[in-house]
Formats: structure tokens, C-alpha cells, sequence
């Protein structure tokens, strides 16, 4: 079958990707800015295309515990929501992932906290890749800069979270759910019925019975379960990293910037280039696991960083870490909603990079 | 070649709209396209802005402080986007409820009277085809063919019987857009 382009909404674009991708279930509850992958559902009727599941929990706790309860039957199941509901999951996150359930939540990020306000920011990343809920646990996230790939991140999270049996975050932000862009799909594919070996779908004579928890009592051995977790998290590093790079052949300097303002970064970069400044630019795709490799070798190249973030300054850490010292590390961001402009990009990458 | 335009107005104008049929009618000319609109509270009843970009090539940033076309539907748009047109760039205004005119003197300034000729036309919601048809009149970086492809693609079908007033729209927005000195 033909791939099929469309004009769509980054949250429209996630939403059919979903059905697309041969999905279980959705359970999610409204909030601004991703209520259209809610909407675009209902009105989809996955339920006739695929036989698909979409259910308005009564709350983003109870989203998050059917979800819990989908992954559990071995399923293909997400959630998503916007900043203060994904607050409202973080217990039922820290269960599936000491769990070990796959399951894909989408974050579309609006300026906090509280319930700060419903303009596009990137203040989650803490959040996202330290752990969130309690306890040593790591998502798997993948940070889409374009409504293309709101769309192609659905399989790959579902795909990474079966695999290391990890829940996986598509961690984007209000600018990219709410912008239209063409958009490729992949044609439908089948719900595919399979039986998880793992899953609690029913003991039958031939096996012993499958337990799901989160809870195991014995120190000696949750200590054991936590390594097996580290060993886990430390194979997707050595595996799972994705990042893009642009104008990096020749960069002096070096920008790293995820998501939205990665888009932004890349315009700062050709204005920069017009007056003979020589910039490129490393994205990021998984923020966890975090491309620290290449940013140390791209260290020994360039002689400064600034990273561009909508937040205070989160992303900046895991670069200085990467970094380590090597040459220096800055950080230029907006808050609360506001987006940075291009220009400011390249007037604080002169400021405090090129004239530091 | 890229365009990048601002759309702004009060909500209700069709400003969303209008960038829409844009989009999709670079689309239909292979063109990357992207439109980022302003939302939430204020497009409840407020101003509404939409930044459109067509281009040849991928695009960078869908988010601009800069842009090469202000098309401005109302008082506060006018004040707010016209320090943000490029110099040398293009801003197209509708002098309805408008008490300051555009004063830049860098930039090609164009009066589209858009509330007037849809009242003429006996149609409100035509406000923004003239709109875009004097737009297009100036900047003819969409083919007519593909904005009526367009038009048609975003417009949901139980509204189809109403392309041919757009269609008439667009080409009275065409005759009476004009270049102020």
C-alpha cells in the first residue's frame, strides 16, 4: 500500500499514527494543549477501523491505571496529556515501570508549574528523564521536532518499550501538538492479537503462572530486581541512542537543542552563517537514553556550547555532563510559554558563547 | 524561495482559516508548508494570529520575530506585526476600524477595504477569500488552481455548495487591492 500525506495538527498527526500503528487502547483525559489526540480519536471510531479501545477516563489517575492494567494483558496501550496530568500519572508510571510493562505516554508539554499556563514549553524534561515518579526507574523518551514525526514516533516508542518491556514517553510540546505540517503516513496495520509470554492473559496447563508487580517485599532480592533494572538501562544507552546533526562539519560553535527549539536553532544557525559565524546544530531524539558520546566528541571540535531550551535550564545539566569540563557550556532559554526567537538564539549565542 | 507570512485579526475573521487554505494549497504544489497558530484563550473572542511559511525548502523554525508578509485585520494587529515586516517586505491592511495607518516607509504597503466589499458581496464569511485573493494578487507564490483545490480540501463538504462565492471572492479581492504611496 501507498504511504498517504496529509495536512495535520502535531496531535492530530499522533492520534492517526496511533490507530495506524495497530493499537490496543487508548485511555486518556482532556487537557489544553493535547486535547485533539482525545478528539481525533472519538471521532476516528478506532473501534470500527480496528477494533481499537478509546475510553475518557474519569481522571488522568485513573487513565494511567488502565493503562497499567492494558500493558499488564500484554497490550499495545498509551496515555496522554499535557504537564500537570502527566504530574497526576507519575504514580502509575513508577508502578509500570517497576512492573517492567511497555506502554507508550505522550507528554505535550505547557509551561508550569502548577498549572501554569497552556503555552508551549519544555520544563519537563527533569520530570521526563530523571524519573519523575519515585524510585530508580528510567522512561525511554523520544523528543519529535516535527509533526512528521509525532507520527513515526508511535511505532518506535511501542517498539522500544516491547522490546525492554519500559514505558516509553513521546515527550513533545505545545508548539509541535498544536502546528500543522504535512505529515506521511504508513499504511494501517492489524491489531496483531499476539500472546506476550509474560503477560496475564490466563494460566494455561503448560506454563507456571505470570505475576505482574510492583512489590516485592525481600530486600535482598528487590535489590537484585533494581540491578536487573540498571543492567536494562544501561543496554539502552549502549543501543538506543538517536540524535541528528546539522552544520556540524565545520562548526565552530555548537548548539544543542531538542523539539521546538531545535526548529528555532536551525533558523539561528543559517541567520548566523549570513554573518560568517560558523554554527551547527546536535538534536537530540532520545533524551534518554542522552547522546552524551557524541556531545563529548563534538567538545573536541567546537570551542563552546549553548544549549536552547524553553525552560530554566534542564537539558543543560546532561550536556555539562557530557561535556564534562571540556570547553564551556551555556544555556539560553524562555519560560512560561514563550518561545525564543532565532535572533535571540544568535544574540545570546554571541553574548555568551563567542564573546565569553 | 520562502514566504514567511503573519495573519492576524480578530477571531471569528477566518484568520485560521485562511492560512489554512494556504497550507494546503502549497501542498498541493509540493511545497513544505507550515502554520502555527496563536490558541487557547485568545481565540476565544480575541485576536487570533496564524504564521504560515511556504517554502521549497525544509523549514527551520515554525516560530518568527521577522516576517516578509503582515497581513493586518485589525487595530491591534497593526500595532502589534508592523514593526515585523521585513524591510522591504509587504503589509497588507483593511482599513475597517483601523484609527492608525500603517506609517513604515521601508516596506510596500497595500489597502485591501475587504469588510466592505464582503458586505457588498452580501457575505460576511467571504471576508477572508478577498483577503487572500488581494494577497495573491501581490504575491502570486500559490496558483490560483491549487488555492481552489485548497479551499475545497479544508472546507468540510456540507459547506461545498459555497465555492463558488469564494472562487468570486478571491478574484473581487484581486480587482481591489491597492498600493498606497
Amino acid at each position: 500500500m501507498e504511504k498517504e500525506l496529509r495536512l495535520m495538527k502535531g496531535n492530530e498527526a499522533f492520534a492517526e499514527a496511533v490507530i495506524r500503528a495497530g493499537t490496543d487502547a487508548y485511555f486518556g483525559y482532556p487537557i489544553t494543549p493535547q486535547s485533539e489526540v482525545l478528539e481525533y480519536l472519538t471521532a476516528e471510531k478506532p473501534h470500527e477501523r480496528t477494533g481499537m479501545v478509546v475510553l475518557q477516563a474519569e481522571s488522568e489517575v485513573a487513565a494511567i491505571n488502565m493503562v497499567y492494567g492494558g500493558a499488564g494483558c500484554g497490550k499495545k496501550v498509551l496515555t496522554s496529556s499535557s504537564s500537570p496530568g502527566i504530574s497526576l500519572k507519575q504514580e502509575g508510571i513508577s508502578y509500570i515501570a517497576g512492573a517492567e510493562l511497555p506502554c507508550l505516554i505522550l507528554n505535550v508539554v505547557r509551561g508550569g508549574p502548577g498549572l501554569g499556563t497552556i503555552q508551549p514549553s519544555q520544563s519537563d524534561y527533569f520530570q521526563a528523564t530523571k524519573g519523575g515518579g519515585h524510585g530508580d526507574y528510567k522512561l525511554i523518551v523520544l523528543a519529535p521536532s516535527s509533526v512528521q514525526e509525532m507520527a513515526d514516533f508511535v511505532e518506535l516508542a511501542f517498539e522500544l518499550a516491547f522490546k525492554y518491556r519500559n514505558p516509553a514517553m513521546i515527550l513533545s510540546d505545545g508548539a509541535i501538538g498544536q502546528m500543522m505540517e504535512k505529515v506521511w503516513f504508513n499504511p494501517q496495520k492489524k491489531r496483531s492479537g499476539e500472546l506476550q509470554p509474560w503477560a496475564t492473559t490466563g494460566k494455561t496447563a503448560d506454563r507456571e503462572r505470570n505475576i505482574i508487580t510492583s512489590l516485592d517485599l525481600d530486600p535482598h532480592r528487590q535489590e537484585q530486581f533494581n540491578l536487573k533494572l540498571q543492567k536494562k538501562y544501561r543496554e539502552m544507552k549502549e543501543k538506543e541512542v538517536r540524535y541528528e546533526t546539522f552544520q556540524c562539519d565545520d562548526a565552530e560553535y555548537l548548539l544543542v537543542a531538542y523539539g521546538t527549539s531545535s526548529r528555532v536553532s536551525q533558523k539561528a544557525i543559517q541567520m548566523g552563517r549570513e554573518e560568517g559565524i560558523k554554527v551547527g546544530l546536535l538534536r537530540p531524539i532520545t533524551l534518554f537514553p542522552f547522546p552524551s558520546k557524541e556531545i563529548n566528541e563534538l567538545a573536541d571540535q567546537v570551542k563552546g556550547i549553548l544549549t536552547v531550551e524553553m525552560s530554566a535550564g534542564q537539558m543543560v545539566e546532561d550536556v555539562k555532563l557530557a561535556v564534562n569540563g571540556k570547553i564551556p557550556v551555556e544555556h539560553f532559554g524562555r519560560m512560561g510559554g514563550i518561545i525564543p526567537t532565532p535572533e535571540e538564539v544568535v544574540e545570546n549565542l554571541k553574548a555568551k558563547i563567542i564573546g565569553g | 524561495m520562502t514566504e514567511e507570512i503573519i495573519i492576524a485579526g480578530f477571531g471569528g475573521q477566518g484568520v485560521l482559516s485562511m492560512g489554512k487554505i494556504m497550507a494546503y494549497s502549497g501542498i498541493m504544489q509540493d511545497m513544505e508548508v507550515s502554520w502555527m497558530p496563536s490558541y487557547g484563550p485568545e481565540m476565544r473572542g480575541g485576536t487570533a494570529n496564524v504564521t504560515v511559511i511556504l517554502s521549497d525548502e525544509r523549514i527551520s523554525s515554525p516560530i518568527l520575530r521577522i516576517f516578509d508578509t503582515a497581513i493586518l485585520l485589525n487595530q491591534q494587529s497593526l500595532d502589534k506585526f508592523e514593526k515585523a515586516v521585513r524591510p522591504g517586505g509587504t503589509l497588507i491592511y483593511d482599513v475597517n476600524g483601523i484609527s492608525r495607518n500603517p506609517e513604515r516607509k521601508d516596506i510596500a504597503v497595500y489597502r485591501i477595504d475587504a469588510t466592505e466589499e464582503a458586505i457588498r458581496m452580501e457575505s460576511s464569511k467571504t471576508f477572508n477569500m478577498i483577503v487572500l485573493g488581494g494577497y495573491l494578487k501581490i504575491k502570486p507564490v500559490l496558483k490560483m488552481e491549487n488555492v481552489l483545490t485548497g479551499l475545497k480540501k479544508s472546507l468540510p463538504e456540507r459547506y461545498h455548495h459555497l465555492l463558488p462565492i469564494n472562487e468570486k471572492a478571491l478574484s473581487r479581492g484581486m480587482e481591489i487591492i491597492r498600493k498606497l504611496d
